[in-house]
């Protein structure tokens, strides 16, 4: 069984500074991260190879050459493979380009090697839009499914995976035929730490690079800015959250305050013509 | 099947990489552990790099290197409360090829430093421990590492894991810290612009610019501090000795802090803001502390041997000649095969002939000296003070009073006697 995981590398956003005037990221004040959520994704990977032997792990992501640090960090977890797709045609990309890009590199991969499945992290973290899996999904045409925050089942036989998906106050419990696609969020497992025989292996491996020459059937247009219709119209920093009104007293009093306080601050709400 | 290198190094350091960078360059198969997120990542330095060590490692380092800024100048404060006696020299000729010394940030420079270690084939990672040497038949054969399946082996450990030495004590080559073996230290890197530390330091871009302060800087107990210019930051600094710590109480960052709103050097930095708080220990028992540094398949290097000269504040150089050293016996024993302790010795051997145990030795008495008669701080510091203000101060009486007054009151609050001996002592003692 092939499973590929798809890969970013992402300034931390935990210590990122924001500049002021031009409101975008100053990518320079934080260091360059594999994206955690695909960190997870790597880990569920390693954890399904365990469950059933005979499973091979590669990684792909699209970036500069420096992105070959989280190929490594992704060897480190456990992966067998590191695939970077890295060229200027690609820079610039939005969602639709960058799945574009991805699924044209996973059709190589599967020229190699077939794939079974494919796992993405749920989203991002700088850019938290989670569109590129279900992208690359709609691409190859095999299902997505996001959201996933346990494998339950895994079988090689009838090819098919039980997978726990979070919904807002419960969740869907599903069985998809392979090959498919699964983005999962944080709570899937927890990252272990690697065993020394991974580390030296990771510090030795040099990924597998290709450029766009190197794809096949690629339609240009379709890649980087010129295939990025995404236009940002707005920036900005979300305004840090002041510190709320607190009420004391009896019960019958705060509700009386809070009427007063919604009548008087929140006036245009209950304007009636 | 645990791997086996010819040579594991622990730490990622100037030490250890110049040690790694140079088996590597000679065809050894080595092995670097580094315990941070990436090398450097935790170090912590004043900033004082010396170009002449680096250079005999990676020759015209400062073409590639991430470097702050070249020293052009060097000033010593003898700082009392409110007044300080200056000296020092500026000199053009040291932001040139080929330079004196540079500021640096450890963050960056050690990353760099170690990644032309890997340039020539040093297979290096970060974020693992090594708790412990494998020791066999009283010989080092490996270490053994925080991660699963974690043992690794080589014919050579060398240890570079910095002060703390861990790995060294355990081996039983030194002994747990006198509190007067080790100062601690505490420092800031304070964020300021390029624009303001030139006019504040009278540098232009490329210069940069040190201060050593010794007095009132550490309320008079033996320890300096120090100001280094960075391109866009300044490194300040403050540290004692264990031992006067404990004694007069201190907490260290209070002596930061004082030392940050003292009149003579808060307007150095004002309107900057903090970036980074750091507190390190520095190996300043010097010659007498230096532990057993080579052992059967076994060499100590750097912080980790204690080698550092408090009082011209070297340790990155010591650490990276060390290092070098320990690699070129290394090679010898390996051409021999022979790693016993006596195969080894010849790193201790060049060690000991080399500018950093001699130096080490002539100060040998130094900080003891200091350390067991604080008045060459708490006195002498403040008289000198009072006597420049003396004589500088015009106010009609002839000079050549002057100079007796100042003499009377240097002997007056002393006795002759007494300062005839701290001076032949203190001159003792740095001789
Ligand atoms: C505040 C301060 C100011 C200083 N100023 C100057 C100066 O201006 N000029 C100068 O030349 N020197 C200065 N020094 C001294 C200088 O920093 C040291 O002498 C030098 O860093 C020693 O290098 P090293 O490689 O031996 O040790 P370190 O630089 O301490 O490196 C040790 C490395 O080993 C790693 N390590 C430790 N234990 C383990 C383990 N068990 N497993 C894996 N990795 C491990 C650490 O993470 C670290 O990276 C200063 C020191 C301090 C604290």
């Amino acid at each position: 069984m092939h499973i590929v995981v798809c890969v970013k590398q992402v300034p931390d956003t935990k210590i990122i500074k924001i500049n002021p005037k031009t409101n975008t990221l100053d990518r320079r004040s934080a260091p360059a991260i594999l994206n955690p959520y695909d960190a997870h994704a790597v880990q569920e990977a390693v954890r399904m190879k365990r469950l059933i032997k005979n499973v091979y792990i590669s990684v792909l992501s699209m970036g500069p050459p420096q992105a070959n640090a989280i190929i490594k960090k992704s060897l480190e977890i456990g992966a067998d493979e590191g695939y970077l797709i890295s060229d200027r045609a690609f820079a610039g990309a939005d969602t639709l380009a960058t799945s574009y890009a991805l699924s044209k590199a996973l059709e190589k991969i599967a020229s190699i090697r077939p794939i079974d499945m494919i796992l993405c992290g749920k989203h991002a973290i700088d850019g938290d839009t989670g569109q590129v899996g279900p992208g690359i999904a709609r691409r190859l045409d095999i299902p997505p499914v996001t959201n996933v925050i346990e494998v339950t089942e895994l079988s090689e036989k009838d090819q098919t995976v039980v997978v726990k998906r979070k919904l807002s106050g419960g969740y869907q419990l599903l069985r998809i035929q392979m090959p498919c696609l699964l983005t999962v969020e944080k709570e899937i497992n927890e990252i272990e730490y690697s065993p020394l025989p991974n580390m030296l292996k990771a510090a030795r491996y040099e990924p597998v690079v290709w450029t766009v020459n190197d794809l096949q059937d690629v339609d240009r247009t379709q890649l980087g800015l010129k295939g990025s219709p995404t236009i940002v119209g707005k920036m900005f920093t979300p305004p840090k959250h002041e510190g709320g009104k607190r009420l004391e007293g009896s019960a019958d009093e705060q509700v009386k305050d809070l009427i007063t306080c919604l009548l008087e601050e929140k006036k245009e709400l209950f304007y009636v013509k | 099947m645990p791997e086996k290198f010819d040579v594991i190094v622990v730490g990622a350091g100037p030490a250890g990489t110049s040690c790694a960078y140079t088996c590597a360059k000679n065809g050894l198969k080595v092995l670097q552990i580094e315990r941070g997120e990436y090398p450097g990542s935790k170090n912590v330095m004043g900033g004082v790099l010396y170009r002449k060590q680096m250079e005999e490692i990676i020759p015209e380092f400062w073409k590639e290197a991430p470097l702050e800024r070249p020293v052009i100048e060097q000033r010593f404060w003898m700082m009392d409360k409110e007044s300080t006696v200056s000296f020092g020299y500026k000199g053009l000729e040291w932001g040139k090829e080929p330079y004196n010394n540079f500021t640096v940030l450890r963050a960056p420079f050690d990353q760099w430093f170690a990644a032309k270690g890997v340039e020539q084939g040093v297979l290096l990672i970060n974020e693992t421990v090594a708790n412990e040497c494998i020791v066999e038949n009283g010989k080092v054969v490996g270490v053994r590492t925080d991660r699963p399946d974690g043992d690794v082996y080589a014919d050579v450990v060398v240890l570079a894991d910095g002060v703390n030495s861990l790995l060294g004590k355990q081996l039983g080559f030194h002994k747990e810290f006198r509190p007067d073996e080790v100062a601690l230290t505490v420092m800031e890197v304070i964020n300021l612009s390029k624009e303001k530390i030139n006019d504040r330091f009278n540098l232009e871009d490329n210069q940069g610019c040190t201060i050593e302060i010794f007095g009132d800087s550490t309320k008079g107990n033996l320890g300096t501090a120090f100001i280094y210019t960075n391109k866009e930051s300044i490194n300040i600094g403050v540290g004692t000795t264990l031992s006067s710590m404990i004694k007069a109480k201190l907490k260290p960052y209070d002596l930061l802090d004082y030392l940050k709103n003292h009149s003579m050097v808060k307007p150095l930095l004002s309107g900057g803001e903090s970036a980074e708080y750091l507190a390190h220990l520095i190996p300043e028992g010097g010659y007498h502390s230096v532990p057993k540094v080579a052992g059967n398949g076994v060499i100590v290097v750097g912080d980790a041997a204690q080698l550092v000269n408090a009082i011209h504040r070297e340790g990155s150089n010591m650490a990276m000649a060390s290092g070098k050293m320990a690699a070129e016996a290394i090679i010898r024993a390996k051409e021999k095969n022979d790693f016993s302790e006596a195969s080894l010795n010849s790193y201790r051997e060049a060690l000991y002939n080399s500018f950093i145990m001699k130096d080490l030795e002539k100060y040998k008495d130094a900080a003891h000296t200091f350390e067991h008669h604080p008045q060459y701080f708490k006195e002498y510091i403040p008289m000198v003070n009072q006597a420049m203000s003396k004589f500088f101060t015009v106010d009609g009486t002839p000079k050549r009073e002057k100079q007796k007054q100042i003499m009377r009151s240097v002997t007056g609050t002393k006795g002759t006697f007494k300062v005839i001996q701290d001076v032949y002592r203190a001159w003792k003692a740095v001789k």
